[in-house]
């Protein structure tokens, strides 16, 4: 009998969530607000339904309503992504050690 | 592109956010991190275009909404002040939660373009992953939207409660659950708009009876919301990026949730029921007045610091109103030329989201090696001359220690009442958020500095 490869996307998603479960415990606490917005920047890959919701099926300029959805989700998410990423840089780069000739 | 080899992309853009998770372990190497997390984005994003192949003129609208979306957010990511992450960080969950919803509702009513069957037959299993994604999505998009305006101060931070509260949500969490077996078994649109509206309301009535003190621990929630919603979303799509991701954020929130809740020795479920800050404030009111405290002024605080040979600083979430972060680190220059040994005490729970002290005082470029949490300080406060408590209020409450009838005790909570001396700048007498009393004030070797943090903070600094 074959497997449905759904059980195969399900092992990858708890195996995943071990991942993220040791990962974030090594995270340093006074990273905590960067790691909020670098997951917020991450889970913005939902992105990825987005563009393919606004391109299906569509030829020259007729629009269906799933396709504008799409359209709406991908500037959601794009506001996320690049939102998300450059405020973590933005902060990351205030985290600095003690001058040593102090 | 073929989807085998796709599907390879995406695993790779899952293994980098997995890197730029772990890059976070440490300042040094979070940059990097930061890289490998855009660098994933964009592999995912490039393979999404690569793989539908034949471009449509929808591929030009596609871009400019990509660009419209890019340019808001880099202009509120280089806009936006330190000190309102917290709101920044809700309103962006808000977005996560609503592109979920949009794109469930278009795979909803075009299954055909996702590989998910036919509009009225679409696979049970796609249905169920559909439901999950759009619901939490939607619960996660209205609870963000009241966490944001409670931030932002456009709504009451005090918790809103009314009678039967609590069996209501249940209700509701009762019918998403039927409505997503009804919506499965007839494959009738009607019943998902209905969940959706449920989801909404859900995540709306969850978010109001929660006080602006536990804002740390929603914010954390909603994290892991959004979390949960992109891997229900994955699970569709039946993309693996998404669902790492997901992954990934769920357990993150949820870790940060649980840090959270152990600094304020709550369980999980006592914050979400709410109604913390309200039902407490009356009961401290009466015996306040009418006990002396001693208040100086910032020369004989400047006196004090003067003389000491080492100053704690525990900022909380006053300093961050007050925007006092700058003059704070000006102060603490000004002691350190002097020989005084400066550190920094953070309590988990200070400020409104995790690690939001550390970054103010980043930001005013305090070396984050002079920063320490509450594990790391608390048994130097027996050995420092003044601790210089600067916004912050429940957390350095004794009564956490030796008042059973406090509702806060058990907290875990900065010991500056150790230190020889205590000076407590605050603009009032008026209890924190959990609404009780701080015996702190009273005590003999506490001097309060009545006046706005910055402005006391400025003037210490004139008089050392």
């Amino acid at each position: 009998m074959e497997i449905d490869p759904f059980i195969f996307r399900l092992s990858i998603f708890i195996l995943s969530i071990f991942i993220g479960y040791y990962v974030v415990w090594s995270v340093t606490p006074s990273l905590h607000t960067p790691l909020m917005s670098v997951t917020n920047a991450i889970s913005s890959v939902i992105i990825v339904g987005a563009i393919i919701a606004g391109l299906a099926g569509n030829s020259g300029n007729d629009f269906t309503i799933s396709n504008i959805l799409g359209f709406l989700a991908i500037s959601l998410a794009a506001v996320n992504i690049f939102g998300g990423f450059l405020v973590t840089q933005r902060m990351l780069q205030m985290y600095k050690k003690k001058k040593k000739d102090k | 592109m073929s989807a085998n080899l796709s599907a390879i992309f995406y695993l790779i853009s899952g293994v980098l956010f997995i890197l730029a998770l772990r890059g976070l372990s440490s300042p040094e190497t979070s940059r990097q991190g930061n890289f490998f997390g855009i660098l994933g984005m964009t592999i995912a994003i490039t393979v999404t275009f690569l793989s539908i192949g034949s471009f449509s003129s929808g591929l030009i609208y596609v871009l400019i909404f990509l660009l419209i979306g890019g340019l808001i957010g880099a202009f509120i990511a280089y806009k936006i002040p330190m000190t309102a992450m917290p709101e920044l960080v809700a309103g962006f969950h808000s977005l996560v939660g609503l592109s979920a919803v949009l794109v469930a509702v278009s795979a909803f009513l075009n299954p055909e373009a996702f590989n998910l069957g036919s509009p009225g037959s679409i696979k049970l299993a796609s249905l169920i992953e559909m439901s999950i994604g759009a619901a939490v999505g939607a619960i996660t998009f209205s609870g963000s939207i009241i966490a944001f305006l409670k931030l932002q101060g456009i709504m009451s931070g005090s918790p809103i409660t009314f009678r039967g509260q609590h069996l209501f949500n249940a209700l509701l969490l009762i019918s998403i659950v039927a409505l997503t077996y009804l919506l499965c078994s007839t494959q009738s649109s009607n019943f998902f708009w209905m969940l959706l509206m449920v989801s909404f309301l859900i995540g709306f009535l969850l978010i109001i009876p929660i006080g602006g003190a536990d804002m740390p621990v929603v914010i954390s929630m909603l994290n892991s919301y959004s979390g949960w919603a992109a891997a229900g979303i994955g699970f569709t799509l039946e993309n693996s990026a998404l669902i790492i991701t997901g992954a990934l954020v769920g357990s993150s929130g949820a870790i940060l949730s649980y840090i959270m809740c152990k600094g304020m020795n709550r369980s999980f479920f006592n914050v979400i029921l709410g109604g913390f800050g309200a039902t407490e404030q009356a009961t401290s009111l009466g015996d306040k007045e009418h006990r002396p405290v001693k208040s100086g002024n910032a020369e004989d605080a400047a006196f004090l610091m003067k003389n000491a040979s080492s100053v704690i600083i525990v900022p909380g979430y006053g300093m961050a109103v007050a925007q006092a972060q700058h003059a704070l680190r000006e102060m603490v220059d000004t002691l350190k030329k002097n020989d005084i040994k400066v550190t920094y005490a953070i309590h988990p729970v200070a400020g409104r989201m995790p690690g939001h002290m550390n970054v103010l005082l980043a930001e005013a470029n305090v070396p984050y090696d002079e920063v320490f949490e509450l594990e790391e300080i608390n048994n130097d406060f027996a050995n420092a001359d003044v601790a210089f408590v600067i916004g912050a209020n429940d957390v350095t409450n004794p009564a956490a220690k030796s008042d059973p009838q406090s509702p806060i005790y058990g907290m875990p909570v900065l010991d500056v009442e150790k230190c020889k001396s205590v000076l407590f700048v605050k603009r009032s007498l008026s209890p924190g958020y959990a609404g009780i009393d701080n015996d702190l004030f009273y005590k003999e070797n506490t001097l309060m500095l009545f006046a706005d943090a910055k402005k006391m903070t400025e003037e210490i600094t004139k008089n050392i």
